[in-house]
């Protein structure tokens, strides 16, 4: 039941205009690949490992095809003809690449029917591999049933994956239910994944394969332990945003940052770019059973929280709409919230609620994200862990499905082993204090809260119906997500962007759409 | 009551108590011994009266505590130097006067997060129209043409960036600071700006939580600014010491407390 009193109309008017807004990006979506595409079909297939110069095999194969401009085909294809001609895995056929004796571009073309079996065959271990990791998690989740809503959300970033399990066993015991393992700085606009278990990192732990298994198997042993399912984040996000997908998908992660459009407001990666790689990195998500987090929570830490509280309910649609063409379901979407709001404005926690609330009835079947406050976090940590903890009383009252706990030290460091223990005694307090306040509490017809949530949707559906008109590209030139304007031919990644030849070929996009029809 | 100037020491609830707290971590299990380890640690940095107030275990074999004692050593109050940058702080309106008045032009200011920095917090509440904490920040004065390159801006971009639009100012905001990489970072800036000989005619500014003017003045650079930093702090220092610069006018540069 509403406790805002929202105009269903207008909710109905957002999502129509959201849903014309995606389809208009998925028109060009249908129409592109990339090399990041590319490379995670050839990760699919098989292909792993580095070259003698430390480059991923994956990148290997798909720049050797890239620079004779013949990847509009799908790498698939190419990788397709040459194991029908030579009758090798895709493994052997990267390592002959990387070694300069076989060349795909040079491959005798072989009968189409013959290649399409090689593919499908081969795409099929993959969705296989895939789906026993789905599988092993539902039987895990029976076993040790996850932490109840709003889970316990912490980040570990120390740099050195070892470092990093040590940390999130601590955590796990002091409470928490999701670990997620912060990026290194940067790593978002490498065009490539690192290889290998990793040890140095600044301000978080390279994303790699090995790294996804070590800390996997930590938080296994630890959820065994306690009896709680834990679940491990990565991200997937920068120019390696479908690779991630791969990856965590081999490695059993069970959520992913992946927002539609954060790559382009603040990594300045190119809008096609994005787009394309996001809806493949969705699909793999889906099947995955991947819950992914969007990011609208940046927003209001570069503008600010209360005059753009609509822009954040607007980018929801958009991101709701886009991962539906994906395949992703609304449980599957965490959608990205924040605490942003300054603590010097009076009724803060009332906006702050209104905002919360506003979400959780505009997405009922989501988990949503939401995010602690960072923005006016100090140094001065006893105010912060006030601020924290009227963050975590508005989480358990708007009943928020995925609850990154703020730190007392957001200001100073990455967070230390007691600096997180210290968030999980005071979030676990207060929402067993007031589990069920929720349930007691409507909101005054016409009161402040009310009337907030009210023109925050108001403005938001204006701003969709606006976007609807201009379309998304005109939006980002125009700034008008995050106060950060982006040209379409602008940012990082789009000489990686290609058109799709006529009979381009990606068995797995074929394969999950199938999939994730039902 | 007053306090020697010449001895100051932590004040509890009495003069001279030596009050401190502290809270730490170690990587032992929480029980008895771990608290003697914390007591006896936190006895040799050099308090007395100490009290393990609070422990608690942290699973994997460490445990956290809270800790009280005095300190009995003192410092000298009156002796302390700190290196600041010195100037009277305006507000916007009186900004945009001075550098009318002395300047007679818009002053051009180029800022970016540098190096693997994805930080923009910091840069966004100097620079965004909008601002910080009420203040406007420098994109809306008047006599200031801002432009904020965003984060992850590699420095030789930065300095060919600056090159081209001939700032007047380059803004560098270095958040992450772990493993000293903001350190590496601002030495290779300062180096690569030396080279490309803007060093001289280019005012240098850094700023970031864990930035110190001492620390930036160290580096190479004219000004660092730390946390609690406004919009009119760092305005204010770009117009007098442009001023300063160009006209040859004179500022104190350190201030001390004595």
């Amino acid at each position: 039941m509403s406790k805002l009193n929202l105009d269903l109309n207008l909710v109905d008017r957002a999502r129509s205009a959201a849903q014309n807004i995606a389809h208009n990006i998925q028109q060009m979506v249908d129409q592109h690949t990339t090399v990041a595409v590319e490379r995670t079909v050839a990760r699919l297939m098989g292909i792993d490992g580095v070259d003698l110069l430390g480059v991923p095999l994956p990148n290997v194969v798909v720049d050797h095809v890239h620079q004779q401009r013949k990847l509009g085909k799908g790498i698939a294809w190419w990788l397709g003809n040459a194991m029908v001609y030579y009758e090798i895995e895709p493994q052997q056929l990267a390592e002959k690449i990387s070694a300069g004796s076989i060349d795909l571009g040079q491959v005798p073309i072989q009968p189409e029917d013959e290649i399409e079996e090689a593919i499908n065959l081969n795409a099929c271990l993959a969705m296989q591999k895939i789906k026993e990791n789905r599988n092993k998690r539902s039987e895990l989740c029976r076993q040790y049933p996850p932490g109840r809503s709003p889970c316990q959300y912490v980040i570990v970033a120390t740099g050195n994956i070892y470092e990093d399990t040590v940390q999130a066993c601590s955590a796990v015991r002091q409470g928490a239910d999701i670990i997620a393992v912060i990026r290194t700085t940067g790593q978002s606009l490498l065009d490539y994944v690192p290889y290998g278990p990793t040890t140095e990192g600044f301000g978080g732990s390279y994303a790699t394969q090995a790294n996804f298994a070590i800390m996997r198997a930590a938080l296994d042993e630890v959820g065994a332990e306690v009896g709680r399912y834990i679940q491990l984040v990565n991200y997937c996000s920068g120019l390696c945003m479908p690779e991630i997908a791969a990856m965590g998908a081999f490695e059993r992660l069970d959520m992913m940052l992946n927002d539609s459009m954060y790559g382009i407001l603040f990594r300045d990666i190119n809008m096609k770019r994005t787009f394309v790689d996001q809806y493949f990195s969705r699909m793999i998500n889906a099947y995955a059973g991947v819950v992914i987090n969007t990011g609208e929570d940046n927003y209001l830490t570069t503008a600010d929280a209360f005059e753009e509280g609509h822009t954040v309910i607007a980018s929801q649609f958009i991101n709701e709409q886009l991962a539906l063409l994906s395949g992703l379901r609304h449980e599957q979407m965490g959608l990205g919230h924040a605490f942003e709001i300054d603590p010097k404005t009076e009724n803060s926690l009332l906006y702050e609620l209104a905002q919360a609330q506003l979400s959780r009835e505009l997405f009922p079947d989501c988990p949503l994200k939401y995010m602690p406050p960072t923005k006016y976090m100090t140094g001065d940590i006893f105010k912060g862990q006030v601020q924290n903890a009227l963050f975590n009383l508005v989480s358990v009252l708007t009943s928020q499905g995925i609850h990154l706990l703020g730190m007392l030290t957001e200001a100073i460091h990455t967070p230390f082993m007691h600096d997180r223990a210290i968030a999980l005694e005071n979030s676990i307090y207060v929402m067993k204090a007031a589990r069920n306040l929720g349930d007691e509490i409507h909101f005054k017809a016409g009161g402040i809260i009310q009337t907030r949530a009210q023109k925050v949707l108001h403005e938001a559906c204006e701003m969709l119906e606006e976007i609807e008109g201009i379309g998304i590209e005109e939006t980002l030139a125009r700034g008008m997500f995050a106060n950060v304007r982006r040209m379409p031919e602008g940012g990082k990644g789009l000489s990686g962007v290609i058109k799709r030849a006529a009979h381009y070929t990606n068995p797995f996009m074929k394969l999950l759409q199938e999939e994730l029809q039902d | 009551m007053k306090p020697d100037l010449t001895r100051v020491m932590p004040y509890g609830d009495t003069l001279n108590d030596g009050k401190i707290q502290l809270s730490f971590s170690l990587p032992v299990p929480a029980g008895d011994e771990g608290k003697e380890a914390a007591k006896q640690l936190v006895q040799k940095i050099g308090f007395d009266e100490v009290q393990i107030v609070h422990n608690q275990d942290l699973g994997e074999n460490f445990s956290f505590y809270i800790a009280y004692g005095s300190l009995k050593t003192a410092v000298d109050y009156t002796k302390i130097k700190v290196s600041k940058v010195n100037v009277e702080q305006m507000d916007f309106y009186q900004v945009n006067s001075f550098i009318k008045k002395h300047l007679n032009r818009k002053v051009v200011v180029v800022g970016a997060c540098t190096g693997t920095d994805a930080h923009t917090v910091g840069l966004d509440a100097i620079m965004n129209m909008k601002g910080y904490a009420g203040e406007y920040g420098l994109e809306r004065y008047p006599m200031i043409d801002a432009y904020n390159l965003g984060s992850q801006v590699e420095n030789y971009e930065l300095i060919i960036k600056a090159k081209e639009l001939q700032a007047d100012v380059i803004l560098i905001s270095q958040v992450v600071t772990q493993k000293d990489v903001h350190i590496h970072n601002l030495t290779e800036f300062v180096e690569m700006a030396e080279a490309e000989g803007i060093a001289d005619n280019t005012l240098l500014v850094v700023g970031g939580p864990r930035i110190s003017h001492e620390l930036a003045a160290e580096l190479g650079f004219d000004a660092g600014f730390g946390s609690g930093t406004l919009p009119p702090d760092v305005a204010s220092f770009i117009a007098v010491e442009l001023d300063k610069r160009i006209n040859n006018t004179e500022v104190n540069d350190e201030q001390s407390y004595d």
